[in-house]
């Protein structure tokens, strides 16, 4: 049962390094979210399954189609029809799609496998956590929040377009 | 149950740490940028899990929500940016943001 730790990790090393030598953007974000979720297998194995739902929950499907949404709407230009045509060639999709199949066997096996060890190490459950969080850290779940807060406030005041508000008297003089 | 000895998550960690902090001091695309700090976030979260499921405590799975938290909360931040030096500069290259109006 190490081997599943071995092939996770490797995987998730092979698409980190794609990520990083790409050039174009969707993809990396492709092979982005494979490395999110080889490691969201290595939590697993680690005997963190709550971490791994969290993983695959929040950075492949929060944060990477917050990307993707901003590169849409960057609307670059270079990027037409014909780019969008060789975005679907097989070479393009291939290897993310046999780095997901790996993960998918491995993921098939640590489950169907009736040894009792399907951890490599004692898991620690999401009651202990939680137990955990709102105890002794319940400090730093309220920092989280405020962090959070200030992120929604500085993101919608930098994200907003400035509108500019000029009469129609002096918009005809200015052109 | 025999536990998997606690180096090699720890190199594991650190092998997708250098990748994300080479990405980010090689590549000029803002993005690329963006999304290598996500690599090396993942990574710090991923030594945190690690060093938890060595002494069996939920400290780690505690921090790594934490992280999880603030790499959220950056990444809408910095997307922000992003689109504000996009709609300025029309270009996405960092070295295009470095004269002041002033």
């Amino acid at each position: 049962m190490e081997l599943t730790f071995f092939i996770a990790a490797a995987v998730a090393v092979l698409a980190t390094i794609m990520v990083v030598t790409q050039y174009n953007l969707i993809h990396a974000l492709l092979y982005l979210v494979v490395s999110f979720l080889a490691i969201s297998v290595v939590f697993f194995t680690l005997g963190a399954p709550f971490m791994a739902a969290l993983e695959i929950i929040i950075y492949a499907g929060a944060i990477v189609v917050l990307i993707i949404f901003v590169i849409m709407m960057l609307n670059l230009t270079q990027e037409d029809i014909q780019h969008e045509k060789e975005w679907l060639k097989p070479r393009i999709w291939i290897g993310p799609a046999v780095l997901s199949m790996i993960l998918l066997v491995e993921l098939v096996y640590i489950f169907t496998a009736d040894t009792p060890d399907t951890y490599r190490s004692t898991p620690v459950e999401a009651q202990a956590v939680g137990m955990s969080l709102f105890g002794p850290y319940v400090l730093g779940v309220q920092l989280s929040g405020m962090l959070l807060m200030a992120g929604i406030v500085g993101a919608y005041h930098l994200g907003r377009q400035k509108k500019k508000v000029i009469h129609r008297f002096l918009e005809r003089t200015e052109a | 149950m025999n536990t998997l000895p606690m180096e090699y998550g720890l190199l594991l960690a650190g092998i997708l740490f250098v990748i994300g902090l080479v990405s980010l001091l090689i590549r000029r695309n803002i993005i690329f940028m963006l999304i290598s700090v996500e690599i090396m976030l993942n990574a710090a979260g991923l030594a945190f899990i690690v060093a938890g499921a060595r002494w069996a405590q939920p400290e780690g799975q505690v921090m790594f929500i934490f992280i999880i938290t603030m790499a959220a909360a950056e990444v809408s931040v910095g997307l922000a940016l992003i689109l504000q030096l996009y709609h300025n500069l029309k270009t996405l290259d960092s070295d295009a943001a470095n004269l002041m109006h002033g």
